[in-house]
């Protein structure tokens, strides 16, 4: 196995990476719910009475959030390689398989795995199991 | 009972704030960065897998207190998932889910912050996002429709 160490960037990760245990640790602690993105968007498509608003809250939170870091500390430039179409047909099969599975990197990755749930290590491997696949089979079967 | 509504909806956008600014800081929104993460036979990025262990780190503290609690801090009820299920549903969705993953480099958080920046790709791929939750929707409607009718029918 050969290491990008050109790309690696182990503080910022990790950085980054409490910040978002802290963003889970606080909306379970105040307001008792699972920090789980396909989960609280996906509620919005069948909307229930008094169910909506803390989803729109945290969403317009997230939306924000770029701006709030271009203040403060400039812009990113986030590399995007795949096409146009691929883009449509991920972003298909992420929408359908998150629901169908209960759950994302957030959900199941991060806050499942911190609740020591065996059914979020299985959604885990799977999805990261799935990406290592897919990106093998693009880039050096395919590529 | 207003004004601990108006804190929930406070709190909440300051936490979806923070959880954006995690996804920034940590590379997360960086599809060629998530994909050099996944990409274990070509030159690998271990970085993700350190923003895994500092969510982790201090989830682990949060989630055990949580458990313990009846009632959030600002007073309301705790929904913490019931199922502890593994089935088909479960592996198959989340193997089409880590498929989308890697063909793009966006899972659906980052997605969100990236269209919040204004990134085409990143537009269209959560209006894309969207359709397919929206399908599996309808699907799930038909499947809870189908025993009701046929209890009708009896």
């Amino acid at each position: 196995m050969l290491i990008d160490w050109t790309h690696f960037t182990p503080w910022s990760a990790l950085a980054g990476g409490v910040l978002l245990g802290l963003a889970s640790a606080l909306l379970v602690l105040l307001n008792g719910r699972i920090l789980g993105v396909s989960g609280i968007v996906g509620g919005l498509l069948r909307p229930k009475a008094g169910d909506t608003g803390w989803r729109l809250a945290f969403v317009l939170g997230m939306l924000v959030a770029p701006g709030v870091y271009w203040l403060f500390a400039g812009a990113t430039a986030p590399r995007i390689d795949a096409g146009w179409g691929v883009v449509v047909a991920a972003g298909l099969l992420v929408g359908i398989g998150t629901r169908y599975g209960s759950g994302c990197t957030s959900g199941h990755g991060v806050c499942g795995l911190s609740r020591l749930s065996p059914r979020s290590l299985v959604a885990t491997l799977a999805f990261m199991g799935a990406g290592f696949v897919t990106v093998f089979l693009v880039r050096h079967v395919l590529g | 009972m207003k004004k601990t509504l108006v804190k929930s909806r406070i709190s909440e956008f300051l936490v979806g704030l923070v959880f954006g600014l995690g996804l920034i800081v940590s590379g997360m929104t960086d599809p060629g960065k998530v994909l050099g993460f996944l990409d274990l036979a070509g030159l690998w990025d271990p970085s993700l897998a350190f923003v895994m262990g500092g969510a982790i780190a201090v989830g682990l503290f949060a989630f055990a207190l949580a458990k313990k609690r009846t009632t959030s801090f600002l007073g309301g009820a705790m929904h913490l998932p019931t199922s502890r299920d593994i089935d088909r549903r479960l592996v198959v969705g989340s193997l089409v889910f880590g498929a989308g993953w890697g063909l793009a480099g966006f899972c659906p958080g980052p997605a969100i912050v990236s269209a919040g920046a204004g990134q085409p790709k990143a537009v269209v791929f959560v209006l894309a996002m969207l359709a397919g939750m929206w399908l599996f929707e309808i699907a799930e409607g038909r499947m809870r429709r189908t025993p009701n009718q046929q209890a009708g029918a009896l």
